[in-house]
């Protein structure tokens, strides 16, 4: 790992698992950078503007919900001036006004909310628009620093071109580097301000347009064409510019078509049913068409309608939040149905180096001898597993560091001794394999060292043998070390029904050892990129979705594979390539957020529109006693809220419906939490919340809407 | 409600889910091919029919040439009902010499029959010739009736193959349904009918002298004349098929259809039977018994409440009588209740339980007259036809539906737990929204665009014989009837009349065959998928909650499209001052 290699976001995560949680329930997936408000004021007033704007009928086209209501607040507009110009129409022309008045809120307020959800990802897109601004870039006639060179604008090259970028220049396009290493500041695009390296050949050779050399000179080719670069990508995710519907959001459309179609007729027949019911009872008049429209509006699902792209948009939003560039809207949805995650072990189960987990004395030998011959033994050994052996054998000594005496060589680690140590003027201490250490004890081990050498084996660890010297004094255990709270992460996921798979090359023993403690459901030892896709495919074809996360060449087919494939930002262009996300604080453990998001952009979606549909039983009972009041003076029995008069009911009905857009804007930018359980309690809870609280809550706030409208005086 | 009722709802539910279980399991063997026994019996038959119709048992057929198969059969069916009518006159077998049936009621008669809605807008023993009978309309009450089990059949296979092309043959689903299933039935059906004192004769009309003569208003020796033919198979063939079309005009309540408490009992039974056995011979074909009894349940769920309440209803008699002082209580000396178009011999347990049966089965035959229910007596029937013919429903016809409801209950809880929706293992995309979308909406839009119709013609308001609000529960429950292909008639609608035959002809004919086309789209579009393994985060569809959730879906789809014109109906009726 490289010593500027920003410090791992995942680490403090898993150092504290708890602090996370407790962040994703109030906001989502954690927030890297840019922590801002749901709404703020510059942001409204934006957005206010753009719902006018959006009232253009070639957009309002695309929202067919919307349109609906649009058409009919056209509609009962032309009934209001008419009945103010010729002073006749089916209802006073106050009503009708105010009806058509509270339709056209209706759609502005569905327009807001998109506008709202745009707004947040475009302040966002105008900053990275100033990295993307055009730059002079230096081409090379060969790929060598002493090339002759000639200076071209950055919109001018094309794949294949190589340019020179030296220290404080932008990098002006996508490329890979050809030769050099360099301080890299990506932060323009990461948000991460510690300098990266990258250097050519390797898994970090990739390098982004926008971003600045800080250090020495790159020799980069050209790998992406001006306009379709990686930051231009970025800018028209958070722009929503390029939005395709998603498969589940085309299917829900189809469903909310299918219902306002049947609303569409159920209002449309009321006309000659109420007729006819007019000639049966002798009484009353036909129901109104500002009534009739005024019900439409209310039945077809506007609440979801009004609010879907922008639970969309702020999905895409989150994600970007996340620091996690999707190429498609398709592949966030998909992670919502992962059921594998094909986890790397180093770095993402563990951290990657062995450590000292515990010590075995030989029989007769004291912890404390143990302990200060395996810390003395690894005082000039300064990597990570020989850190580790002091921090552990202090402790042993009650904290207490041995200091040796006299002059210390230090001996250092080679591939032909295979053991270290130190040689002190009166004694010689050595760690290292167990058959080394039997070479320089001059012959076999004791009996129960070499069991306990297998057995440290056995169970994934590496055995160190500490001899002190002729004396074998015991065995020091070397293991990977599980990240704290890794364990209850998958115990997470199992519960929410996904399978995790460690990737590993270890040997299997080790792999299973690892893979155990870490709470992994299965492992794949000794992987190399063959094995990793074929076992992606044998999950696929088994019905899995797989989602992976990878970083060098080598996982390229695999992420190509993997139905979710992440790579990580700080990877090669061919990995960046073959994945449809780039995590950009190249995180191992991200997938872990967009599956959230994921599921979030769901659960928001289905959540709602159970919530649209169970609203309307509230608003049959306010509006059809109120509509045929005249004929059947009887169905006021129906109005259990006991509404003030037939106008008041419509109105207030009309006003709910319109007001529950803005009040649900918030959740739909929010999304609504996902917390980590079986389907079938997250369903019992949504469909409590959404389901039953969507046929109850109106009752109480259309009769609250009602007598606020008849204290203003606004109905009659 | 009295004991009484509650004993025979009890008693009839018991035996009705007794029956269904060992039915259904016989009825995933015969369409896997697996029922030996019956196969040595049945094989050669089988066999014979495939080599006399030139089909290959074996072939696998896509959905469109399924779909294809099953119009051609079902439309050359229809054509060859309405040619039989309309030529009937010149044609043998007429023994009463009837004349030719005109074009409206003759072109409602053969979609009716074929569409398996058998909604009648003739008296039966006095328009159609026993050739008529036999030839046109009985045996389309069987091939009607194997049309929607085959339907079912194939939708189950879409959900049981992996990454398959066919939904299987057409022909021998058709072949299987009846030979195997149908016709077996109703030979057991039939003779224990007859032993309840049904007719079954090819003779003609008894003559009988009149007992008493001042009957007569010319005082010349008086005749009456009592029309006897093949009654018992035809009645046996009407109730299990769910085809309703009685061989009288009074159907059931006649008592030569229906003559004893035993005879009502058999009936009722096999109004549901193999509508409550399809639930878990489907279980059985998409290998998830638990599904099948999930289903069983969920109709059980939707049904139950709806005979309470025509029960409770029809029971606690018309206030108005109350206040004139009448004594509707229940005692031994009378039934009490709301007795008005009931059997005096069926009393009103026996009459409501069978209205809500008929009217949950897309059954549509009657032992009494819904017209003369109480308004929220009558609601209850109203209702389990307005709610889209799901619980329990047409033989497979109303378990197809319920799978449309379950696709759409479950695309919107799949959403709701953050997962692409899946149902059995098979996920719910685009196409099968759309296609679940047209299948239930269809039936709902051809019952209100038909009753605004009604309301805005003449004639459609002239057919309607009550004034007030239950003429219009009248023409909402004809038209409803004919949508969900139930067929039965409230009464008090003269729907023999040109606009209503041709109007209630169109609703059934689109009410059948667009909820059938999107049901094998489905069917195909399933096949070819692969299966989704089940894991902690799938949601079950077997258990309570499913049940629940799917109940909730057909109660809350049905109510939002028809509550505007149940309150102008029923409702207002039953509000009157």
């Amino acid at each position: 790992m490289s010593p500027v290699t920003p410090p791992m976001p995942d680490l403090a995560r898993a150092e504290a698992p708890r602090a996370p949680a407790t962040a994703s329930r109030d906001r989502g997936p954690r927030v890297a950078h840019h922590a801002r408000p749901v709404l703020d004021g510059q942001l409204v007033r934006r957005a206010a503007r753009d719902a006018l704007v959006k009232l253009d009928p070639r957009r309002l086209i695309k929202h067919p919900v919307m349109f609906v209501v649009a058409v009919g607040a056209a509609f009962t507009s032309v009934l209001a001036v008419h009945a103010a110009l010729t002073g006749e129409g089916d209802a006073p022309v106050g009503f009708v006004a105010a009806i058509a008045l509270w339709l056209w809120f209706t759609v502005l307020f569905g327009n807001f909310a998109e506008a709202v959800a745009e707004g947040r990802g475009k302040a966002q897109a105008d900053a990275l628009r100033q990295a993307r601004r055009d730059v002079p870039a230096r081409i090379l006639a060969a790929p060598r620093g002493d090339a002759a060179t000639r200076e071209v604008a950055s919109s001018a090259l094309r794949p294949g071109d190589v340019v020179l970028v030296e220290a404080g220049e932008v990098i002006p396009c996508d490329g890979e580097i050809v030769e050099g290493v360099a301080a890299v500041d990506e932060s323009a695009i990461t948000g991460e301000s510690a300098p990266v390296i990258r250097e050519s050949g390797g898994d970090r050779s990739a390098v982004t347009g926008g971003t600045r050399v800080l250090s020495d000179a790159l020799i980069v080719r050209v790998t992406t064409a001006p306009g379709q670069t990686f930051l231009d990508r970025m800018i028209g995710m958070v722009e929503g510019a390029r939005r395709l519907k998603t498969p589940n959001e085309l299917a829900l459309d189809i469903l909310l078509a299918a219902l306002t179609l049947v609303f569409l007729l159920v209002t449309v027949t009321l006309l000659p049913f109420s007729r006819y019911a007019v000639a049966a009872a002798g009484a009353g008049a036909p129901v109104t068409l500002t009534v009739l429209v005024a019900l439409l509006v209310c039945l077809i699902p506007t609440t979801i309608g009004g609010l879907l792209s922008a639970i969309g948009i702020a999905g895409m939003d989150r994600l970007v939040q996340a620091n996690v560039i999707a190429t498609s809207g398709r592949a966030v949805e998909a992670a919502g149905d992962v059921d594998v995650l094909l986890l790397d072990k180093t770095g993402t189960i563990t951290f990657g180096n062995r450590q000292a987990r515990a010590l075995h004395p030989a029989r007769g030998v004291s912890m404390a001898t143990l302990a200060e011959a395996a810390v003395v033994a690894s005082l000039g050994d300064d990597t990570p597993e020989g850190k580790s052996i002091v921090t552990l054998g202090t402790a042993h000594l009650g904290g207490v560091a041995p200091a040796p005496s006299g002059d210390a060589r230090v001996v250092r680690f080679t591939a032909e001794t295979r053991m270290s140590g130190v040689d002190l003027p009166d004694r010689v201490v050595r760690k290292g394999a167990a058959d080394a250490i039997a070479r320089q004890a001059g012959g076999a081990l004791p009996a129960d060292v070499r069991g306990r050498v297998d057995e440290v084996a056995s169970g994934g660890a590496t055995p160190l043998v500490v001899i002190d010297g002729a004396r074998v004094l015991g065995v020091v255990a070397l293991a990977d070390v599980v990240k704290p709270g890794i364990r209850e992460r998958f115990a997470e996921l199992r519960r929410m029904g996904i399978r995790t798979v460690m990737i590993t090359g270890d040997n299997p023993l080790t792999a299973a050892a690892i893979a155990a403690d870490a709470g992994v459901d299965d492992f794949l030892a000794e992987a190399t990129p063959e094995a990793k896709l074929a076992m992606i495919r044998d999950y696929q074809a088994a019905g899995h979705l797989v989602a992976m996360t990878g970083d060098g060449t080598n996982d390229a087919p695999a992420l190509a594979q993997a139905d979710v494939a992440v790579a990580m930002n700080s990877g090669t262009q061919a990995a960046k390539e073959a994945a449809n996300m780039v995590d950009l604080d190249s995180s191992p453990t991200k997938l872990l957020d967009i599956v959230t998001v994921g599921k979030q952009m769901l659960i928001t979606r289905g959540a709602l529109t159970t919530f649209s549909v169970a609203n309307d039983l509230a608003k049959y009972f306010a509006i059809v006693p109120a509509a045929f009041a005249g004929v059947y003076p009887q169905l006021g029995r129906l109005d259990v809220m006991g509404l003030h008069s037939p106008a008041s009911a419509v109105m207030s009905a009309v006003i709910f419906n319109a007001l529950i857009i803005v009040a649900l804007i918030p959740l739909a930018l929010r999304g609504i939490v996902v917390r980590p359980r079986p389907a079938v309690e997250t369903l019992r809870r949504n469909l409590l919340v959404f389901g039953l609280g969507g046929v109850v809550l109106p009752f109480p706030v259309i009769k609250l809407i009602d007598l606020a409208v008849v204290g203003l005086g606004l109905v009659a | 409600m009295t004991a009484i009722g509650v004993l025979q709802l009890g008693l009839w539910a018991t035996v009705l889910t007794l029956l269904a279980w060992p039915l259904g399991a016989y009825m995933a063997r015969v369409y896997r091919g697996e029922a030996k026994v019956a196969a040595r019996v049945l094989g050669p038959i089988e066999r014979a029919v495939y080599r006399f119709a030139g089909v290959r048992a074996d072939e696998d057929m896509s959905w469109r040439r399924y779909a294809t198969a099953l119009l051609a059969f079902n439309v050359g069916g229809l054509v060859l009902v309405y040619l039989l009518q309309r030529l009937q006159g010149a044609l043998p077998g007429n023994p009463e010499s009837l004349p030719a049936v005109a074009p409206p009621v003759a072109w409602n008669t053969a979609v009716s029959f074929a569409s398996n809605t058998n909604w009648q807008a003739y008296g039966g023993e006095t328009t159609m010739s026993q050739l008529v009978a036999a030839l046109g309309l009985t045996v389309q009450n069987f091939v009607s009736a194997a049309t929607g089990m085959a339907v079912l059949v194939a939708l189950a296979r879409g959900f049981a193959r992996r990454r398959a092309h066919g939904i299987g043959s057409f022909w021998v689903d058709l072949t299987r349904s009846t030979l195997y299933v149908l016709l077996p039935l109703a030979l057991v059906l039939a003779p224990l009918l007859v032993s309840q004192g049904v007719p079954q004769t090819t003779a003609g009309h008894h003559v009988a002298a009149m007992l008493d003569v001042t009957a007569a208003p010319d005082g010349d020796a008086p005749a009456q004349v009592i029309a006897v033919g093949p009654v018992a198979s035809q009645v046996a063939i009407k109730q299990l098929g769910t085809n309703g079309g009685g061989y009288y005009n009074a159907n059931s309540a006649h008592p030569l259809e229906n003559p004893t408490p035993l005879s009502n009992f058999l009936e009722a039974l096999a109004i549901l039977l193999i509508p409550a056995a399809t639930c878990i011979a489907f279980g059985r074909l998409v290998v998830a018994r638990r599904q099948g009894v999930a289903l069983l349940a969920t109709m059980w769920l939707l049904f139950v409440p709806f005979v309470a309440l025509t029960l409770w209803q029809e029971q606690r008699g018309n206030p108005a009588l109350d206040a004139a002082g009448a004594d509707q209580t229940a005692t031994s000396a009378q039934a009490g209740g709301n007795m008005e178009g009931k059997e005096v011999r069926h009393g009103i347990a026996a009459s409501a339980l069978w209205a809500t049966a008929t009217t949950a089965a897309s059954n549509g035959s009657v032992n009494s007259m819904h017209d003369s229910y109480t308004p929220l007596g009558g609601l209850g029937p109203l209702a389990l036809i307005g709610l889209g013919e799901v619980a329990f429903g047409g033989v497979g016809s109303g378990l197809y539906g319920l799978m449309l409801f379950a696709i759409v209950a479950v695309f919107l809880a799949g959403l709701m737990v953050g997962r692409t929706p899946e149902l059995l293992g098979k996920k719910i995309e685009v196409r099968e929204m759309k296609m679940a979308s047209w299948g239930l909406v269809v039936p709902h839009l051809a019952t209100l665009a038909g009753l605004a119709l009604a309301c805005v013609t003449a004639e459609g308001v002239a057919a309607v014989a009550n004034p007030g609000p239950h003429g219009f529960s009248e023409a909402l429950y004809g038209f409803a009837s004919a949508a969900n292909n139930n067929g039965s008639a409230f009464a008090g609608l003269d729907a023999a009349g040109p606009f209503y035959a041709t109007a209630l002809g169109v609703c059934m004919f689109v009410g059948r065959y667009w909820v059938i086309l999107p049901v094998l789209a489905i069917a195909g579009a399933l096949a070819r998928k692969q299966a989704v393994p089940p894991s902690a985060g799938t949601l079950p569809t077997d258990g309570p909650m499913f049940v629940a959730l799917l109940a909730g879906t057909v109660v809350l789809i049905g109510a939002l499209t028809l509550l505007p014109a149940l309150a102008l109906g029923p409702i207002a009726e039953h509000l009157l001052p």
